[in-house]
């Protein structure tokens, strides 16, 4: 069973306490976290900054594992089966798959999505916030053990039907219900659009700020959706410093960077091997392969629309071939 | 410390590039919308990206558009000047956009139903096109905007003049 106890973890490190989720072992200390699998009769280990971890975990929390790979870095991660979910060490790292090192184990989300989120109401300390940008949350992810953070990773999932401000429809954001202006979108304009209704229409003639919403989000790098068009979503979200995860996709996806900038580093979804590397300034609008895996750098706080289509198949279709990896020719 | 938030403008943007290590740049169709918006014809609705069936079109906004309807919800978003959006309910929706098709459809001659009221848009908002209603858009400044819906008789797909290469 391979419990940390049997293996010869301790119950107890620094004050935070080890996991195990099958085969696996997470354990962390002033500074990192340690992973450990099995390989060839032997345990492999793996290193990550604490704060990286659980910037990452509290993504695949929070996204209920997202769409394809969430590498936390370049040998941990998940993959989505949406129902189930591997996790995985090594295996999209090519010296090490190649080498017979990795380890791959498959659990039901639910049962994965709890331990997740046991170990990180346990390892994120009082005044760590994994969605906070680094000049917002500091070094408090470090050192012994120090309280919690529960407020900060149980926030409210936003869930869009159609467009936030709807009646029966996800909340817009404003001082009022929590929601201030973060400090580097000071200068965004709030000023709402004028709608004038006939009588009767009040309900059907909707807009919002979307700047304005954006200018309000308390998360880094963490989608929610604003627009649905069957199965076309809008899922914009506020970007700073770097994406916690290397998404690794199972379909195309689509980025309309709406301000500032953010540089992508592009690489082989399977190997990790370069691609390529992608400036995207505001109104640049460009294609994620849904064979790559991609992760972001934006230097000051900026507006990213992520485009969704979350046709159920699609990674299927994928899979055998049907579709193309890149999404128009020309 | 004070931040400056970069917004693009069809006078004032600046386009991003690709640099390649090991692969194709057309992979990822990499465009600009205010690049686009700026050469179109008004209302043409140019198809900055495309997944399947779905797309997101960029409009260059200027004057008064024809009236339009889709047998599903759009959504429209300014990302420079200030366009109106004009609303009618229509009587009679699927004779003017078909259940069975998809996009934006013209709509022929002057909608017929109950005036459903105006939205005033500016930079950064973002308003819903609601399934059974005619629209049109005027713009009394050339504005630039991003559209989602399917692509219909109207997209135009234009990919080898507005992307990388």
């Amino acid at each position: 069973m391979n419990a940390p106890a049997e293996i010869g973890l301790p119950d107890k490190i620094a004050g935070y306490k080890t996991f195990s989720l099958g085969e696996f072992t997470f354990a962390r200390d002033e500074y990192f976290v340690t992973i450990t699998w099995p390989a060839k009769g032997q345990r492999m280990s793996h290193t990550m900054s604490a704060d990286a971890f659980l910037r990452a975990t509290m993504r695949d929390v929070a996204w209920g594992f997202f769409y394809g790979l969430v590498n936390f870095d370049a040998v941990f991660g998940t993959r989505n089966l949406y129902g189930r979910v591997e996790l995985f060490a090594g295996r999209y790292n090519e010296a090490i798959h190649k080498n017979g090192l990795s380890y791959v184990e498959t659990f039901d989300s639910p049962k994965a999505m709890a331990k997740f989120k046991e170990i990180l109401a346990d390892w994120t300390n009082a005044g760590f916030d994994p969605f906070a940008a680094p000049a917002e949350t500091g070094n408090a992810a470090f050192g012994e053990k120090n309280g919690s953070n529960l407020a900060a990773i149980e926030r409210f999932r936003v869930a869009t039907k159609r467009m936030p401000g709807l009646e029966g429809d996800s909340p817009l954001r404003g001082d009022d219900n929590g929601f201030p202006i973060n400090r580097a979108f000071a200068d965004v304009s709030q000023e709402e659009p004028q709608v004038k209704a006939e009588p009767g229409f009040e309900k059907e003639l909707h807009a919002f700020s979307l700047f304005k919403y954006l200018s309000r989000s308390d998360v880094t790098w963490n989608p929610s959706v604003t627009s649905v068009c069957k199965a076309s979503l809008f899922c914009p979200t506020t970007e700073e410093y770097i994406l916690p995860i290397i998404h690794g996709n199972d379909r195309v996806e689509w980025f309309v960077q709406l301000s500032d900038q953010i540089m992508w580093d592009v690489s082989d979804r399977e190997t990790g091997r370069p691609r390529a590397r992608v400036l995207m300034k505001a109104g640049d609008v460009a294609a994620m392969p849904a064979d790559i895996r991609h992760q972001g750098y934006s230097k000051k706080r900026s507006m990213l629309l992520v485009w969704e289509n979350a046709t159920p198949d699609l990674p299927k279709r994928y899979e055998r071939g049907e579709l193309k990896p890149w999404p128009v020719d020309f | 410390m004070t931040f400056h938030t970069t917004l693009g403008s069809l006078d004032r943007y600046e386009k991003g590039h690709i640099e390649i290590i090991n692969d194709n740049p057309k992979y990822y169709v990499f465009s600009n919308v205010f690049e686009v918006a700026g050469k179109s014809k008004p209302w043409e609705k140019i198809a900055v990206a495309k997944n399947l069936e779905y797309v997101i079109e960029a409009i260059r906004a200027e004057g008064t558009s024809p009236w339009m309807a889709c047998a599903h919800d759009e959504f429209v978003v300014v990302l420079d000047g200030d366009v109106t959006v004009e609303y009618v309910k229509l009587d009679d929706p699927a004779a003017a956009a078909p259940p069975s098709k998809e996009g934006t459809v013209l709509v022929k001659g002057e909608p017929k139903g109950k005036r459903m009221g105006t939205i005033r848009l500016k930079r950064g908002h973002q308003a819903l096109l609601p399934k059974g209603a005619a629209y049109r858009f005027v713009a009394n400044k050339v504005s630039a905007m991003i559209q989602q819906t399917v692509k219909g008789d109207l997209t135009l797909e234009k990919w080898g003049q507005i992307c990388y290469q």
